[in-house]
């Protein structure tokens, strides 16, 4: 019914996935400010002639509450706006959701995930 | 004939009447009293704006040290860096002056073929029989001196009072070097003891033998080695006094808890503020215009030679230091970057080299020992770290070995600048080794030796005694936590507004959130 993607992505990279995401009528995400490491494992840095490991890299985590059928759409975008083709791109995680509330109106599920201009009515429209 | 309006004969003839006042007041020094006291008045001047350049050095060096160190150590390295002003001009003003000067206007008798000789700055006028007095002296050689202490009796001389506050931003500038090396491990309680040995007793002492008319400086008149150790704005004095008690600073209080590994190898710390750093260098080397050119203590005549000559060997030698560490790390270093950490310690290891010989060298030589600083700044930075000595921000690299090089230098590079001639009350100008004096290198190992064994030396048993007393290394849990909090009481940054009880809106004001939310356009 409900899903969470959770993308991890580069700081740099932040500005336009985010642009995509509305582009395609996303209009709500929560962003985080986070430090971690995939498969390679962090960068190699110096100071004052030592190098040292920075494993964990700070990275930007996209949070994004959306019913089931706007998943894969959402996916395909952030992966495009994100993707350099190196390593340390990122990664996209996908959750299932118990319930939305929304705090003002009491709404709730699919209901309170409905904005105007949001991904579902430009779909319909 | 064409004719020449009278206004336009005024400019010339200004100018020739200034430069006829000028080249007056240049060689009619000491006869006519006006021309004394504008002398005097240039002089004096000239030495004040210098001090207030070399005070704003302390600037430079709390940037420097607090962008080269930890987050959380901030409040405390700023306060360090504050505090050593503030208790060291005290110190300086109770005996520290007093021990340094109090017999640079002492006359020494005739010895062989020199002339008797007082070292008091002529430049400053007639001080009388002021500042005269040894407290220890063993025949031509003055150990310490012993009179002005607390200034008392000297208050109604300008020129004294002047040349105080120049000393003491000199000496300010030794004593805030260690903190430096002794960062982010050094407890505040260790840290105020610290400041008063330098301010009071170490720096002085040392000092005045070089600069007081000690005996390193009489070691030309007294022993025939060259115009004695010879120092013009203290790459030894000041900067290898300050840099060998960092190191025996570092060596006590070890390294800071996870610098190294068990099997030897070395963890970076990096500092938290590159940019802090930068500008740090910059105002350092701001400040290096009034310490290397204000040296002259004139500038009329000779005096104005000695101080261009000092200011764009300074600006070359600094560049150069920048340049070869930029390079080396560029080319040989780990990294293969041109490591912005390092050529900062680089453009300071220049200007640190340099500040010896900066009015007795030409510029090609000025240059020459830039770019040599430059290197002996990383070979020494990875030296430490092989021997396992931490020093966070480079106070060892730059200012001790980079201060032997400049007391070296000067003794190899000197090139007989007349400017110098009759400097320690040796006739004939400075040469170095190149340019014919082998006895003059000989004095400058003397002064370095000296400095190391005795700046070093006793502030390694100094500190020794205070670590003993658990005044000296922070605690580990407070070392780890960073010692802003637990010595300080505060954070060096207050990262977020932290929401206080009694902060937030409550139930009693629903009016103030909806206007909010109106404000905002909801």
């Amino acid at each position: 019914m409900t899903k969470k993607i959770e993308a991890i992505v580069r700081e740099e990279s932040l500005d336009a996935v985010k642009d995509a995401l509305r582009a395609i009528g996303i209009v709500g995400m929560n962003v985080f400010e986070v430090r971690g490491h995939g498969r390679q494992g962090g960068v190699e840095l110096a100071w004052r002639g030592t190098t040292y490991h920075m494993d964990l890299v700070p990275k930007m985590q996209i949070n994004i509450v959306l019913s089931d059928h706007n998943v894969e759409r959402t996916i395909e975008t952030i992966r495009q706006a994100a993707s350099t083709g190196k390593e340390g791109d990122g990664i996209i995680f996908v959750y299932p959701v118990d319930d939305v509330i929304r705090i003002r109106t009491g709404e709730r599920g699919h209901q309170a995930l409905m904005y105007p201009d949001d991904i579902d009515t430009r779909r319909s429209g | 004939m064409t004719h020449i309006p009278s206004h336009r004969l005024l400019v010339p003839g200004l100018v020739l009447v200034l430069m006829l006042v000028l080249t007056g007041t240049a060689s009619a020094q000491g006869h006519d009293p006006g021309t004394i006291e504008l002398t005097t008045a240039i002089n004096i001047l000239w030495m004040l704006l210098a001090g207030f350049l070399v005070f704003f050095m302390q600037a430079g060096f709390a940037l420097v040290e607090t962008g080269f160190t930890r987050t959380k150590n901030v409040a405390h390295t700023m306060m360090m860096n504050l505090m050593v002003f503030c208790i060291g001009a005290l110190g300086y003003w109770v005996v520290g002056f007093g021990l340094q000067f109090g017999g640079v206007n002492f006359t020494f008798p005739e010895v062989g073929t020199a002339t008797a000789w007082s070292f008091a700055p002529t430049t400053l006028g007639d001080w009388g029989n002021q500042l005269s007095h040894w407290l220890i002296r063993i025949g031509q050689f003055g150990i310490a001196g012993g009179s002005g202490f607390m200034l008392e009796g000297l208050s109604p001389v300008s020129a004294i009072l002047a040349f105080f506050l120049f000393q003491l931003v000199f000496m300010d500038t030794a004593a805030t070097i260690p903190t430096g090396a002794m960062a982010e491990r050094l407890k505040f309680s260790g840290f105020c003891l610290m400041g008063l040995w330098v301010a009071m007793f170490i720096y002085p002492i040392i000092g005045g033998w070089v600069w007081g008319g000690g005996w390193l400086a009489n070691l030309g008149r007294a022993a025939g080695l060259g115009h004695g150790a010879v120092d013009f704005a203290g790459s030894g004095v000041v900067h290898m006094i300050g840099g060998s008690i960092g190191l025996a600073g570092a060596i006590v209080l070890g390294p800071r808890i996870g610098r190294f590994n068990r099997d030897g190898s070395a963890n970076a710390m990096p500092g938290h503020n590159l940019p802090m750093g930068v500008l740090g260098t910059l105002i350092l080397f701001f400040g290096w215009f009034g310490f290397n050119p204000g040296s002259s203590l004139s500038f009329v005549g000779s005096g104005r030679d000695l101080a261009v000559t000092a200011a764009v060997n300074t600006l070359l030698a600094g560049a150069a230091g920048g340049v070869s560490a930029m390079l080396a790390m560029w080319l040989f270093g780990p990294g293969r970057r041109p490591d912005p950490g390092l050529s900062v310690n680089g453009v300071l290891a220049g200007l640190v080299a340099v500040t010896a010989p900066c009015a007795f060298i030409n510029s090609q030589a000025a240059v020459l020992i830039g770019l040599v600083a430059g290197i002996i700044v990383c070979l020494a930075t990875f030296a430490l770290e092989r021997w396992h000595i931490d020093d966070p921000v480079g106070a060892v690299p730059v200012h001790l070995f980079n201060g032997a090089w400049g007391l070296l230098a000067l003794g190899i590079f000197a090139s007989g600048n007349p400017a110098t001639d009759g400097w320690n009350g040796i006739s004939g100008p400075v040469t170095g080794l190149l340019y014919g004096d082998s006895g003059q290198l000989l004095a400058q190992l003397i002064d370095i030796g000296a400095i190391l064994i005795t700046a070093g030396g006793l502030s390694y048993v100094v500190f020794r005694v205070l670590n003993a007393l658990h005044l000296l290394r922070s605690e580990p849990a407070a070392e780890l936590q960073g010692l802003d909090v637990p010595e300080m009481g505060m954070p060096g940054y207050s990262t977020a507004d932290v929401r206080m009880p009694g902060g937030r809106l409550t139930q009693q004001v629903p009016a103030i959130s909806t206007s909010i939310a109106v404000r905002v356009g909801k």
